[in-house]
């Protein structure tokens, strides 16, 4: 099977790859928006925390 | 006993953290391998009474995505009434982390199924039984996420959100037997019947490999985002203001 013809799939592509690409958008959209998320929540937290230690010492 | 120690949040954070990229790398070296196994080792056409084309090889991400649907709202529905009986914290986490990866291996169901039924059918959609079933699924997904992230006490958001879980669970024996229909002039069934008996053994081989990495996957995700509410809802506590100290 030559690449080509890997890629066509016999002429339905469009199908096949629309259904591959988006599973494949989808799970890599939601790795990397989970990995933001916890990254902001980890920075907003310890930002909060050092403020609070700041106002604890005044 | 080990296990009870893990539902408390503070042991849970830092096993999870250490399992997830596990998780990661299993999945993606299981679905590497399950595409190969789908596109390289399978024949190209279907003959047979249901003859199908290329397209069929839809079938490696429909199947494992619309298996996932069903089994991560089985997953939500128990941590949500595990959550109810014993009240636990982790549990009401669980079923909340568990809701979105659901949604999503649902929306790819349908939508692999749309790009399939458009070449084999001949239509993108149908009021199928199986189809509408699943559809509806999505809505329970999407209903359970609307109405926690409604509710601003967390506590009585994860309650009312575990109940519809569990109510929700009716759907799921109609989605499994919806391709069994009594009588064709009542619902006109377009969904094949599975029929993993007469299955050729590299199909069935690469599907459930998928499966499997799918599943790894959900792992990886689902605790990924269970690590960040525990976070945010234990932010007071003094494990969480330790882990800060330390990463940031």
């Amino acid at each position: 099977m030559s690449l080509t013809d890997f890629f066509s799939q016999g002429g339905y592509a469009f199908f096949v790859w629309s259904s591959y690409g988006m599973a494949l958008l989808l799970m890599l959209l939601e790795l990397t928006q989970l990995r933001r998320r916890h990254r902001t929540i980890l920075a907003r937290l310890g930002r909060l925390m050092r403020i609070q230690a700041q106002r604890g010492t005044q | 006993m080990k296990l009870f120690r893990l539902s408390s949040p503070a042991t849970f954070y830092p096993v999870a953290g250490k399992i997830i990229p596990w998780f990661a790398v299993i999945a993606a070296v299981t679905i590497l391998i399950g595409l190969y196994w789908g596109f390289a080792e399978t024949p190209d056409r279907l003959g047979g009474t249901n003859p199908q084309k290329e397209y069929y090889r839809i079938i490696f991400v429909h199947v494992p995505a619309a298996w996932m649907s069903m089994w991560l709202y089985l997953v939500l529905a128990a941590w949500s009434a595990i959550g109810l009986v014993f009240n636990t914290r982790l549990s009401f986490m669980m079923a909340n982390a568990t809701a979105p990866t659901g949604a999503i291996f649902t929306f790819v169901a349908l939508w692999t199924g749309a790009f399939w039924g458009r070449p084999s059918w001949g239509t993108w959609w149908d009021w199928d039984p199986r189809l509408t079933s699943e559809l509806i699924l999505f809505f329970l997904y999407i209903g359970y996420i609307a109405l926690h992230s409604a509710i601003d006490d967390p506590r009585r958001a994860d309650k009312a959100s575990a109940l519809l879980a569990i109510v929700g669970l009716v759907m799921l024996p109609v989605i499994f037997w919806s391709i069994n229909c009594p009588d064709p002039n009542q619902c006109a069934a377009l969904h094949q019947r599975s029929s993993m008996s007469e299955m050729e053994p590299n199909i069935l081989a690469a599907m459930l490999i998928m499966t499997f990495g799918f599943w790894m996957y959900s792992f990886a995700a689902i605790f990924m985002r269970v690590r960040s509410t525990i976070l945010n809802r234990e932010a007071d506590s003094t494990w969480v203001r330790e882990i800060l100290e330390k990463e940031t």
